[in-house]
């Protein structure tokens, strides 16, 4: 039983991982081949099937580039930036559960490597630690505009930190758990309860929550680092922020742990706003094909509404250009703090009337 | 108990390590690591919620303010102030007196026994929360009152005099 356990979670662990780093690699593709579209170019089309084997060509390429490390810098907390912020990157999905459980074997896994009761709480942590690669890289690499990339990337993650923790909040009153797995499953199915006026209502919690939600995705693009908040590595003003002076795997950790964040901020908005692995009709299907059929239906559910976002993220980046830095903390104290409270307001006022009737 | 003691061990080295550190940068960074350990004391006691918060708080939001306003300061041997021996005199003879109070305290104290609680889940969030809202909900808003005072102090503090 322990050993068939250990296996299970090393293989699911290992499993998210590949996945994880594949549609990192094939989201650097279909970054370039999305700009290309909105500017109605071709993009790359030379290596492979209309450019399918880029990412590969590209890490090679970052594999064999030379490796610089400035003189003048501190060597360990040089290369310690890149690593610790694809590490924060990378462990970030532990917590999310990708679809119900299935059964091999006669033995029932559970697609989700752990199911901590604090689980909303470490995503933030994550989050929060995500700020310390780009710190410790901008300021090891001892160069003024990489410091400053660094202090911008450290004042605006922790502005938006605040609002995207309170724009939780709302969420966190109505569901009344922190354990990611209990909220997807809340949101079991699309539509509960029969027509609209025999008190029917969606199950998604973005009908409840539109603004929660649309405060979150704010702070999901500042904390990605994603246009329009890519101050900390704005190319035209601080050449590249801070990853100026890196060269080689070291800038490739850094572009891909950017591309990872993405995914799972996607994984993490639609387990928690999109309803996660469920889709409608799904005790239909349950009965029809079997749960674990039904199960990896879900589980590919989830990777469509995942990628939909990362599409989002994209189509956002080539549409809406940078701001600057003051409209940037003007938007994040200023607006979506405010918002947010007024938010958890009206969710109290609103669940206290639900219960009363 | 073994992981404990490697734990332990760990925090008392990276607390030592970020005053002797000559780099204030890096004493910050010992700082976090330190604090990071004191996460895995949280998780030890089964205080997933202290842990967490210590986790969010401390290491991703007051650390990361250190760290900002280090790196703004851009500290280094050229605008190290003057210290003169005097000083030094003094901040041994004080180091001294303290280390004789907490040897003489830690001699007085006895072992007590051992305190099992009465309830392993009291550091679960839906324990703490109806502790923090039942028993100590009057605390819990002074405390908030405080902090909300600070924070008006603080914008105060940042705002520019109207001329």
């Amino acid at each position: 039983m322990e050993v068939a356990f250990l296996i299970e979670k090393v293989v699911l662990v290992t499993v998210i991982f590949a996945i994880s780093l594949g549609v990192a690699a094939y989201s650097t593709l279909a970054e370039r081949k999305i700009a290309a579209f909105l500017q109605g170019r071709v993009g790359p089309h030379r290596a492979g099937w209309h450019g399918s084997l880029q990412p590969l060509a590209d890490g090679g390429k970052m594999f064999f580039k030379e490796e610089i490390i400035p003189a003048e810098s501190s060597a360990f907390l040089f290369i310690l930036g890149p690593s610790l912020a694809l590490l924060t990157a990378c462990i970030g999905s532990a917590v999310i559960p990708w679809g119900q459980s299935i059964e091999v074997a006669g033995r029932v896994i559970e697609l989700q490597v752990t199911d901590i009761n604090v689980g909303i709480l470490y995503i933030f942590g994550v989050v929060s630690l995500g700020v310390y690669g780009i710190m410790i890289g901008g300021w090891a690499s001892n160069n003024k505009f990489s410091l400053m990339g660094a202090i911008r990337a450290a004042s605006q993650n922790i502005s938006y930190e605040i609002a995207m923790g309170l724009s939780l909040i709302a969420l966190l009153m109505m569901s009344g758990t922190l354990s990611l797995k209990d909220i997807a499953a809340q949101q079991h199915g699309f539509w509960e309860g029969g027509y609209i006026w025999d008190g029917g209502y969606f199950t998604w919690n973005f009908f409840k929550q539109p603004l929660g939600f649309l405060l979150f995705i704010i702070c999901a693009f500042a904390e990605c680092n994603r246009t329009p908040f890519d101050l900390p590595e704005s190319e035209n003003e601080l050449v590249a922020g801070y990853h100026t002076e890196y060269s080689g795997f070291k800038l490739g950790a850094y572009l891909f742990s950017e591309y990872i964040n993405m995914f799972v901020s996607s994984a993490v908005m639609a387990t928690l706003y999109w309803g996660g692995y469920n889709y409608p009709f799904m005790d239909l299907a349950s009965s029809a094909f079997g749960p674990t059929l039904a199960a990896i239906l879900g589980v590919v559910v989830l990777f469509m509404k995942i990628f939909f976002f990362i599409f989002f993220f994209m189509w956002i980046r080539w549409t809406i250009p940078r701001f600057r830095y003051d409209q940037l903390l003007h938007l994040g104290w200023k607006v979506l703090i405010p918002l947010a409270i007024a938010n958890i307001v009206i969710t109290g006022i609103v669940i206290n009337i639900i219960n009363y009737l | 108990m073994n992981l404990f003691y490697l734990v332990a061990f760990l925090s008392i080295f990276f607390s030592l390590l970020v005053i002797f550190s000559k780099n204030p940068v890096h004493s910050v960074l010992y700082l976090i690591v330190t604090f990071f350990t004191f996460t895995i004391h949280y998780i030890l006691l089964n205080a997933q919620f202290l842990a967490i918060v210590n986790f969010i708080v401390y290491m991703g939001a007051i650390m990361v303010l250190f760290l900002f306003v280090l790196m703004l300061l851009n500290l280094n041997k050229d605008t190290e102030p003057m210290k003169s021996n005097l000083i030094k005199i003094a901040g041994v003879v004080a180091g001294l007196c303290l280390l004789v109070t907490l040897v003489g305290s830690l001699r007085a104290v006895d072992t007590s026994a051992p305190i099992v609680l009465k309830n392993p889940g009291i550091g679960l969030v839906k324990n703490l929360g109806k502790v923090l809202f039942n028993e100590f909900l009057l605390p819990f808003e002074v405390s908030s009152i405080l902090l909300f005072s600070a924070m008006v102090g603080a914008v105060l503090l940042a705002k520019k005099d109207p001329k």
